[in-house]
């Protein structure tokens, strides 16, 4: 039995102490928005926070989590996060299943850096496969967020008649 | 071409055909039901639809309208990021003239009264314009009818917009006219059939911004995937997948390792009938950990199939051999004339062989599948993009009538075609079956990757033949690839010319538009390939294949004869003869459109501009999927080529499409966006190959599609046009990988004709100049 604090609630886990914390997040605690991609921590869509730190949960040990944990649905108590926030503004998701994980290590991107350069943004973010490829509306996305007043900002577009 | 139907055709014609494909319930082909076990509607808190209040007005299975105006949409296409409920929806809403704020989408359950059920080869909006438009005509229609009664006056005297019908001063709205309950207007296919279409200028909603209804659930965690199902009393099963995917064979299984697992509870030798998933094990435990581990230490003896030793070279010698053997293939009908003759006529000629690597699906929701017996009918639930197809599959390897086989929806976490093929749910079936629980069948990215339907290798040959005058008289173009359709849907395979059936996916992009006199196309399975792994469909399927082979050719022939590979394009887009278009509503303008795409590509990526060192324009064009449904477009990718390391930089991708009417701006855009990149990914990212009967990479790492920090700059443009809309899920992805070669070749004097491009073959290739 491990006592393990998730989304601000202390939870207590009877799976053992080598199961990683995604599948507990996912089938123990019935937090379902942290996605199992490669099992490798190789596609980031399992990013969770560890103490506001980007962490992949399929490959950290539940024992091994000695921090608060925060999930997709803990981000923001009204899914407004201004990673969120942007990612709608800009229609970042297509099939959305990486999204959860694209978010998670974005919003701590910020945290750290919260005026990213496209370098800083790339050194972040290319741990985290998009395998529907939204990566131009990612990097949008994501400096919308490190701008949130600045007005909304549309994907590069050329004028429909040349 | 093999196509599943046409958007020409009438509605009732493409309801019929969907039956015969699904085999049950004609009688209900246009029964006025009320929305039935809708699954899905990624807008509503949780997935789960909201039930209409009543009365409810069901002119048509496609839609209803509840006593508050509330539409709710009908949706049979799977939802797998393209947004397509919204777009769908907005055409139905648009002729039915509601508000969109009225406006739900219900991805629907599998049932016979839909007819055929597939999501792909980018025909959703094009197949859904015409019967979605009648549909919400018909509503309309209907609504008007019984308003103007309700109002007094004449039908002709009214009028209907956002959701009110009005005549001159007096209104009356769609709920109001729903509420009085008297409205049973329902639709003969025949009636709907003659119903108008607007013009796409009276369009209120098609072609307008909107955010996709799908998109607030996929940034909060509340989308409900079809990994993330559950039922009371679940168990979860993990397969221990043989060595080949094909003729495997259990002997033995020695679980005593296993049996140390806590939470490992039994393990299923899977009986299967259908053939689908031969020699199959799957492990059982109370917990998914715990039958990842017990999988990873049950001990199977197997009997192999017979491709237990093949590699990748195996499958593309086969190929080259089968492409060597004239009598091998379909010939296609481009239109005749006598290649043989033309060659040994010709001043000069020009041959070229390309080859394409094994390209894996890795969609990034691993397939996943729960099912379990209730009430005597088997539902199975998982994300699917043709649930037509494995339903009888299933029925099979259940000994179940299909009828009582249902298929709930969920939201596919990427499909990419892989969906396409719903093998993985027979194993999920046949476990649940065999312990009598509820099973959810997780495959790890491995067991996934290795139970793939890979994009099979290609092996190409093209020629063309010159007369004098350096003018193009001749072309042959054989292609040699596992066929997905002949292992997975035989029945969509047309004859050739020479009675050979072919794989239309396979070989489509081939019989191009351009002019080239005497034309032959020749189409050939690949036995080897199809014996090894089950080939699939993947995103643009074969013109992904046949494409990188035409236009990196095509563009060989302009530099041979010294020519600007633009201006040759433009020479052989001629638009007459079998290239004029109009033999249906959607390829109207032919080769013509091509060639203005072309124009407007090369203008928008800067051709002719001054390129600094080692730095390239390369320029392609493709029809995208289908000669029957022409997307049109064109892509000039500029790359920087390292001499030194042979590594390319891909700097800029300038992309036009014309494709008909656009329903969904942005959405329209973030699929050029993502088929793009695909194109860039297969191109110089990813690829793998068979080593003894498997593929070689299994999980990232050994395998490594395009990320973040290698996307290039895009500029994507749209021809306005008012002709019917056609698909867009795929097209872009087949003009960049050539675009990108021929930008090699101008960058660098390198002609590559293997993708993916590696560093260590640009400089091959290089030391070839």
């Amino acid at each position: 039995m491990t006592n393990i604090t998730i989304n601000g609630r202390t939870v207590t886990v009877s799976a053992d102490d080598d199961t990683p914390l995604l599948w507990v997040l996912r089938d123990e605690v019935g937090l379902t928005g942290t996605k199992f991609g490669c099992g490798v921590g190789a596609c980031g869509a399992c990013t969770v926070h560890i103490d506001g730190k980007a962490v992949r949960s399929c490959i950290t040990p539940v024992s091994a989590v000695k921090g608060k944990v925060t999930t997709i649905e803990g981000l923001d108590p009204a899914g407004a996060h201004p990673v969120q926030t942007a990612w709608k503004a800009v229609q970042v998701p297509q099939c959305g299943y990486c999204q959860s994980g694209q978010i998670m290590q974005a919003a701590a991107l910020l945290k750290q850096t919260p005026k990213p350069t496209d370098k800083e943004i790339d050194a972040a973010m290319t741990g985290n496969l998009c395998r529907c490829m939204t990566y131009t509306r990612i990097r949008t996305a994501i400096k919308q967020a490190a701008e949130p007043k600045a007005p909304a900002k549309a994907p590069a577009t050329t004028g429909e008649k040349q | 071409m093999g196509k599943l139907f046409s958007a020409d055709e009438p509605v009732s014609v493409l309801s019929r055909r969907g039956f015969l494909v699904t085999s049950t319930g004609a009688a209900l082909a246009f029964g006025f039901l009320s929305n039935a076990d809708a699954a899905v509607d990624p807008g509503a808190k949780g997935g789960v639809p909201a039930k209409l209040t009543g009365p409810t007005f069901d002119p048509t299975i496609w839609f209803s309208m509840g006593a508050d105006g509330t539409v709710a949409v009908n949706i049979i296409r799977a939802e797998l990021g393209q947004h397509v409920g919204t777009a769908l929806a907005r055409i139905l809403a648009d002729e039915l003239e509601v508000q969109w704020s009225k406006v739900k989408i219900v991805h629907v359950d599998s049932d016979p009264k839909w007819g055929l059920m597939v999501t792909g080869g980018s025909w959703s909006v094009w197949q859904t314009w015409p019967l979605f438009s009648r549909a919400g005509a018909a509503g309309r229609i209907a609504l008007i009818e019984a308003g103007a009664k309700l109002l007094g006056v004449k039908p002709e005297t009214c009028k209907a917009r956002d959701g009110v019908v009005s005549s001159g001063k007096k209104t009356i709205t769609y709920a109001e006219i729903i509420k009085k309950g008297k409205l049973t207007k329902t639709y003969t296919p025949e009636e709907l059939d003659k119903l108008p279409i607007k013009p796409v200028a009276e369009r209120r909603l098609v072609g307008k911004p909107v955010k996709s209804l799908d998109i607030p659930a996929k940034v909060n965690g509340t989308a409900i995937y079809g990994i993330d199902a559950k039922v009371p009393g679940m168990v979860y099963g993990r397969p221990v997948i043989p060595p080949t995917r094909n003729s495997s064979k259990v002997n033995s299984v020695d679980d005593s390792a296993a049996k140390k697992v806590k939470g490992y509870l039994q393990h299923v030798v899977i009986n299967d009938p259908s053939n689908t998933v031969p020699g199959w094990v799957v492990a059982i435990a109370e917990t998914y950990p715990a039958a990842i581990k017990a999988a990873d230490l049950i001990k199977v003896d197997w009997t192999n199939g017979p491709a237990a030793k093949v590699s990748e070279k195996d499958i593309q010698d086969h190929a080259s051999a089968l492409i060597d053997d004239q009598s091998k293939g379909g010939i296609l009908d481009t239109g005749g004339g006598d290649t043989a003759a033309a060659f040994t006529a010709a001043k000069s000629t020009l041959e070229a062989t390309y080859t394409t690597a094994t390209v894996l699906h890795f969609q990034m929701e691993p397939l996943n599948a729960l099912a379990f017996e209730k009430d005597g009918v088997m539902e199975i639930h998982t994300g699917n993009q043709w649930q037509s197809l494995i339903l009888p599959t299933l029925a099979t390897a259940l000994g179940m009538p299909e009828n009582k086989i249902v298929m709930r929806t969920y939201i596919v976490g990427g499909g990419f075609g892989r969906r396409l093929n719903g093998d993985y749910a027979v194993p999920a079936a046949l476990a649940s079956k065999a312990i009598g629980k509820p099973v959810k069948l997780v495959f790890t990215r491995a067991d996934d990757v290795r139970f793939d339907s890979p994009r099979s290798p290609s092996v190409q040959k093209l020629r063309m033949a010159f007369d004098g005058a350096n003018k193009v008289t001749a072309m042959e173009h054989s292609a040699c690839a596992g066929w997905p359709t002949e292992i997975l849907a035989p029945g969509f395979m047309p004859k050739g010319t020479n009675g050979v059936a072919y794989d239309p996916f396979a070989i489509a992009g081939a019989d191009h538009w351009y002019s080239v006199g005497a034309q032959k196309v020749r189409a050939i399975s690949n036995d080897l390939a199809n014996t090894t792994f089950r080939p699939g469909w993947l995103r643009s399927v074969g013109p992904g294949w046949t494409n990188w082979a035409v236009e990196s050719f095509i563009d060989e022939a302009a530099h041979k004869l010294k020519m600007d590979p633009v201006e040759f394009r433009l020479m052989l887009l001629t638009g007459e003869g079998r290239n004029k278009g109009g033999t249906n509503l959607t390829d109207v303008g032919g080769a013509k459109r091509q060639a203005e795409v072309v124009r407007r590509a090369a203008k928008l990526g800067g051709w002719g501009t001054k390129m600094p060192a080692d730095t390239g324009l390369g320029i392609a064009t493709t029809f995208g999927q289908e000669r029957d449904m022409p997307t049109w477009v064109s892509c000039v990718a500029r790359v920087h080529v390292a001499r030194d390391t042979g590594v390319v930089k891909l700097e800029k991708l300038s992309l036009v499409a014309d494709c008909g009417a656009v329903v969904d701006p942005d959405g329209a855009r973030s699929q050029m966006e993502g088929a793009s990149l695909w194109g860039v990914s297969m191109a110089l990212h990813e690829g793998t190959e068979f080593v003894n009967g498997q593929v070689k990479a299994t999980n990232l790492g050994p395998y490594t599609p395009l990320r973040m920090n290698d996307v290039p700059a895009l500029d994507i443009a749209f021809v306005t046009s008012d002709q019917p809309p056609v698909g867009l899920g795929e097209p872009a992805t087949t003009v960049v990988g050539p675009a990108i070669g021929n930008a090699i070749y101008n960058a660098v004097g390198a002609r590559l004709r293997h993708i993916p491009i590696t560093p260590a073959a640009v400089k091959a290739a290089l030391a070839k100049t």
